[in-house]
């Protein structure tokens, strides 16, 4: 009877010692998050002072994100480019990685091999080095300056994750049920799109993720690559806020601009947390 | 290795072999719009790049070839070598304190208990953040007059005034390491935790059975069998902090007095703020010379899983 009590309070210790650690270490985590959204919903005067405690004491208030129309052309067409871009990033990352995972996947062709490799070894090189040449180039293409040019970018550099991604989600579909639909006298389109698609819906979901992800926090090639200030993303304006190019600082107007920042990436990360680990572990198992 | 369509056995008719082309154009098809966006946007920059370090490219006007006079002119740029040393120092530093939180927290995460998917979610938040977003975050967390840090030291009395702390050297590049430590130490410890799980049950509990004390099981057990995951994490947070730029960029401005101006940050102001295009090149050279160093140290420590 003692001894189990005892080991009754040993475990309670333990758990309390488990939820001890686990609360602290959630909340260094999570407070700069919620301390950044939280100040966002003060009135502007209050936001400028330290934010002791948080939360808005003078009433909640949707000034700062109005006073974020008032830089450059205003915050929704910052926010509209930056959609355009993410979506445009999104969209062509899967069908071009659907495509390569595809044929990398399920065809046989002179340097295969090679060609595969060349592609996935690209992440070793760091994007940051051949900015200048991409510069060039899209000068070249008469694409500076605009959002297509930097979704061209984008979609390249997410290439190598996403056709590997891809190329393994189609390596683990069995090839009977395909050659099934071949026989039935379908073609190689409507049996991609028909029969493998649904099966290899949860990497086309973990591709898409990283794609928008990677495309919606991207700062140094869009710094770079859009000059025109109507062109700019939302990182890439709220920098130039920050940096007092629009005058003196509002950090209510900025937090509001990170809070915009951030939600999509929260959201989309809390619904979708099981696609994007899987992203994540498939690059530490391999 | 990839399942492949094996062409037909049997006598190798026309038939078939005009079938096996077709089958090879349609590969081609299906990976050409991917292969020509790499050889566009990856192969073609980086031979330009090279192309470019040998000459004077101003951004406008004729570029002029000065065969290696870029990378005699680098070897002599202090200001280069001093963001190359403050860049490795960063790497160093950032790496040992990501993986003495990330560490734990992957050991914390590892078994499953109540309320372990919200903790874990928790400690992960902050990576699906952008860089760009977390540093206006921590430029206004440490904003002497309107952020949180110093006038909160104030008021607790641990300070008799406020402090700027990105006025001085010592506190920009710690409140920039901690951020940074804030911001991926949840990456690190998902790629931890997938080690830390692949070892077996068993192994743990046959060694506990011989008496292993907790630390001696970590020491002789985890560590050894996990030297795969803790090589990939290493490497991943070593190339991503020796390309460190957003952070230097918002936060500090690679102040105070160029003190924590990075690589990148450097190439950048060369290339993009002076527009010596051919001289930035120069220095992307170099510094892609030693990510791929990295790089192939990398492979190596992966391959063979013996002899580390």
């Amino acid at each position: 009877m003692a001894r189990s009590r005892k080991a009754g309070t040993l475990r309670l210790l333990d758990v309390a010692r488990y939820h001890g650690i686990g609360i602290v270490a959630a909340f260094l985590f999570l407070a700069p998050l919620a301390w950044s959204i939280l100040v966002s919903f003060k009135p502007s005067v209050e936001a400028r002072q330290p934010p002791l405690p948080p939360w808005p004491v003078g009433g909640f208030s949707t000034q700062n994100y109005a006073n974020l129309e008032q830089y450059g052309s205003g915050i929704w067409t910052y926010a509209a480019n930056s959609l355009a871009v993410s979506a445009w990033t999104v969209v062509a990352s899967v069908v071009i990685s659907l495509l390569a995972g595809y044929g990398f996947s399920r065809f046989r062709f002179p340097f295969k091999n090679v060609l595969f490799v060349l592609v996935i070894s690209t992440v070793m090189i760091p994007f940051q080095s051949i900015l200048t040449p991409l510069f060039l180039i899209l000068t070249k293409l008469g694409l500076q300056n605009t959002l297509t040019g930097i979704v061209l970018v984008y979609v390249t550099l997410q290439l190598p994750f996403s056709i590997f991604m891809m190329r393994n989600a189609f390596d683990a579909v069995p090839k009977e049920i395909e050659d099934a639909a071949r026989v039935d006298g379908a073609s190689v389109f409507v049996v991609l799109y028909r029969i493998m698609l649904p099966l290899v819906l949860p990497g086309v979901v973990t591709v898409a993720i990283f794609a928008f992800l990677a495309s919606w926090n991207e700062f140094l090639a869009a710094l770079i690559l859009l000059t025109d200030q109507n062109k700019y993303t939302l990182p890439v304006l709220m920098a130039a806020v920050r940096s007092g190019q629009f005058g003196t600082i509002d950090w209510g107007a900025v937090q509001a601009g990170v809070a915009l920042m951030m939600a999509p990436c929260l959201v989309l990360f809390l619904l979708l947390q099981r696609y994007y680990i899987r992203g994540l572990t498939a690059g530490a198992v391999k | 290795m990839t399942p492949e369509q094996q062409p037909r056995s049997g006598t190798p008719t026309r038939r078939t072999s005009a079938k096996l082309r077709r089958n090879q154009l349609a590969g081609l098809l299906f990976v050409a719009p991917a292969l020509s966006l790499v050889l566009l946007f990856f192969v073609i920059p980086l031979g330009m790049a090279f192309w470019m370090s040998l000459h004077n490219w101003p951004l406008l006007g004729k570029s002029r070839f000065i065969g290696f006079g870029n990378y005699v002119r680098l070897a002599q740029d202090v200001q280069f070598w001093t963001s190359m040393r403050f860049t490795v120092y960063y790497t160093l530093i950032v790496t040992v304190a990501i993986f003495a939180v990330a560490f734990p927290l992957a050991l914390f995460a590892e078994k499953s208990r109540p309320l372990i998917k919200f903790y874990r979610t928790a400690f992960f938040l902050p990576v699906v953040v952008g860089f760009g977003s977390a540093s206006l975050l921590w430029a206004w967390l440490l904003d002497v007059d309107s952020g949180l840090f110093s006038p909160a030291a104030e008021q607790l009395g641990l300070t008799d005034k406020r402090v700027n702390l990105l006025a001085d050297f010592d506190t920009t590049f710690w409140s920039i390491v901690i951020m940074v430590v804030w911001k991926t130490a949840g990456f690190n410890m998902i790629i931890l935790l997938t080690g830390l799980q692949s070892i077996s049950t068993e192994v743990q509990e046959a060694a506990r059975m011989d008496g292993a004390s907790g630390w001696q099981r970590f020491r002789r057990i985890t560590l050894p069998l996990m030297r795969r995951t803790i090589a990939l994490a290493l490497i991943l947070s070593v190339a991503g902090s020796m390309l460190a730029f957003d952070q230097f960029y918002i936060i500090a401005d690679g102040g105070p007095q160029n003190s924590t101006v990075t690589a990148v940050y450097w190439i950048f102001s060369q290339s993009f703020m002076s527009f010596h295009l051919g001289y930035g090149s120069a220095l992307s050279m170099v510094l892609l010379g030693i990510l791929v160093l990295i790089s192939v140290i990398q492979l190596r420590l992966l391959r063979n899983p013996e002899g580390m």
